[in-house]
């Protein structure tokens, strides 16, 4: 307990470090994702094909492509950036898929409607089809944000501090309340980006929260089995 | 540079030999993952396919297979291990309970995901529950619950990389020790492997999620595709 009280300043400066190195490829995943999931949906019968080979990145293991990955496009292995650009890959790898179905799933009528009032194809995509596709989108986007939150410890076994420095200090210490410490902050770290999407989803969509919540929470939990079980 | 010597490190006759040599440890590396995969897949599968014929515990199971995905595979790793001692024991549990979820949930959703008229059909046939979960429910839920077993066994090939970092044998040596010692060659060349045998694995079960697709299921779909384009 003596630990927790004289390291808490640095315990707290990895947790915010490591909010940081998670909340960086969520976000540049989920942009990413987005033009891929179109174009996928452009691809006519290559579609499954193209999604298919997206999602194979996320096969690759983490720390294997932590070390292949400096000497391919020349940054320094210890460089926090080569943690966030695997991490947005397997992003990307798990929010494509979201995407294109939650593109597709929107309903025909409502493209209809807007085309026959002589909305541009751009104006429609923004205006229609993401805000409808939203709330699949979301769900997807919380099953990325906790397995990113997840990857990101991996990262302290070549050295890249994250609240997963705590595990490798605690097992070399063989101090058992140092990494259970860890545990805990991470999950309270994927705990606090859930709540952080959840709310700015309903920011953004605010006609989400007029509907039942029962309705929204099953659909989010169905969208997750799903995806546990794809991904 | 660093993948010539990379590569003549993967060529080297003295890189795949011996009782620390890659044969050996690929060995050791691929029985360790089929072991755990067994292993949660005893767990996993009947509990998955008897919560998605009652739907009992659903909510419960769902929200757990969920949150699993936040726990660090590392520190449950370094935590297990140090409360069990060395050897495989930690790294097996922590694995296979890692492995759980996604067969759990592929097993479930599989099950649920058949259309509720067929089940109705089978009982106003007079088939038992027993019947109809064997000749309708696990036949149509197979390529779910074989697309969870493939996400599950993708997880085990990356996570005993990761396992490497306690004092076990198997392929994730080489990145570990190759990483104490600054040897990047030999780190490469391990990721190399470790990447090769985990594209193989998924596309492999990729193969399998095709086979086990019901004959019935197959057909329907070769008419309907002639008339309209694939449902979702």
């Amino acid at each position: 307990m003596s630990w927790l009280s004289s390291q808490w300043m640095w315990i707290a400066s990895l947790a915010v470090l490591h909010f940081r190195l998670s909340l960086i490829p969520v976000l540049v995943g989920f942009l990413l994702s987005l033009p891929l999931g179109w174009l996928a949906n452009r691809c006519g019968r290559g579609r499954s094909v193209f999604l298919a080979v997206v999602a194979a990145i996320y096969a690759i293991p983490s720390l294997s492509l932590l070390i292949a990955l400096p000497s391919a496009i020349g940054t320094r292995i210890l460089d926090p950036l080569n943690l966030e650009i695997i991490l947005t890959l397997y992003a990307l790898a798990l929010m494509t898929r979201t995407s294109a179905d939650a593109l597709r799933q929107v309903d025909r009528q409502a493209i209809d409607g807007a085309q026959s009032m002589g909305m541009s194809p751009v104006r429609l995509f923004f205006t229609v089809r993401l805000p409808l596709a939203g709330p699949v989108m979301l769900s997807g986007l919380r099953v990325v944000a906790a397995s990113t939150v997840s990857l990101v410890t991996v990262g302290s076994l070549i050295g890249i501090d994250s609240l997963g420095t705590l595990f490798t200090e605690g097992y070399q210490r063989s101090y058992i309340f140092e990494i259970m410490t860890g545990v805990v902050l991470t999950l309270l770290v994927a705990l606090v980006l859930d709540g952080l999407l959840v709310g700015i989803g309903k920011l953004l969509m605010p006609w989400t929260r007029l509907k039942t919540t029962h309705h929204t929470q099953s659909s989010h939990l169905d969208r997750t089995a799903e995806m546990e079980a794809m991904a | 540079m660093i993948y010539e010597r990379t590569w003549s490190w993967l060529t080297a006759a003295s890189t795949w030999q011996g009782p620390q040599g890659m044969g050996v440890r690929t060995g050791i590396y691929l029985w360790d993952c089929l072991l755990t995969l067994l292993l949660a897949l005893a767990i996993a599968l009947p509990l998955g396919l008897w919560i998605g014929h009652t739907g009992h515990l659903r909510q419960v199971v769902v929200a757990f297979t969920g949150g699993m995905r936040a726990l660090p595979t590392l520190g449950l790793l370094t935590a297990l291990s140090l409360w069990m001692g060395l050897g495989l024991g930690a790294p097996l549990l922590a694995l296979t309970v890692l492995a759980i979820p996604p067969i759990l949930a592929g097993a479930y959703s599989g099950v649920e995901s058949v259309d509720p008229r067929i089940v109705d059909a089978c009982h106003a046939m007079g088939m038992t529950g027993w019947q109809t979960f064997r000749m309708a429910e696990l036949p149509l839920a197979a390529p779910l619950i074989v697309s969870g077993l493939r996400s599950a066994a993708v997880q085990i090939v990356a996570t005993w990389t990761v396992a490497a970092y306690l004092p076990i044998e198997g392929l994730g040596r080489y990145l570990i020790d190759g990483l104490a010692v600054h040897n990047y060659p030999e780190m490469l060349g391990g990721s190399l492997v470790i990447i090769v045998i985990e594209l193989v694995v998924d596309g492999l079960f990729a193969l399998l999620e095709r086979a086990v697709v019901a004959r019935g299921v197959r057909l329907e779909r070769g008419m309907a595709g002639a008339t309209s384009s694939r449902a979702q």
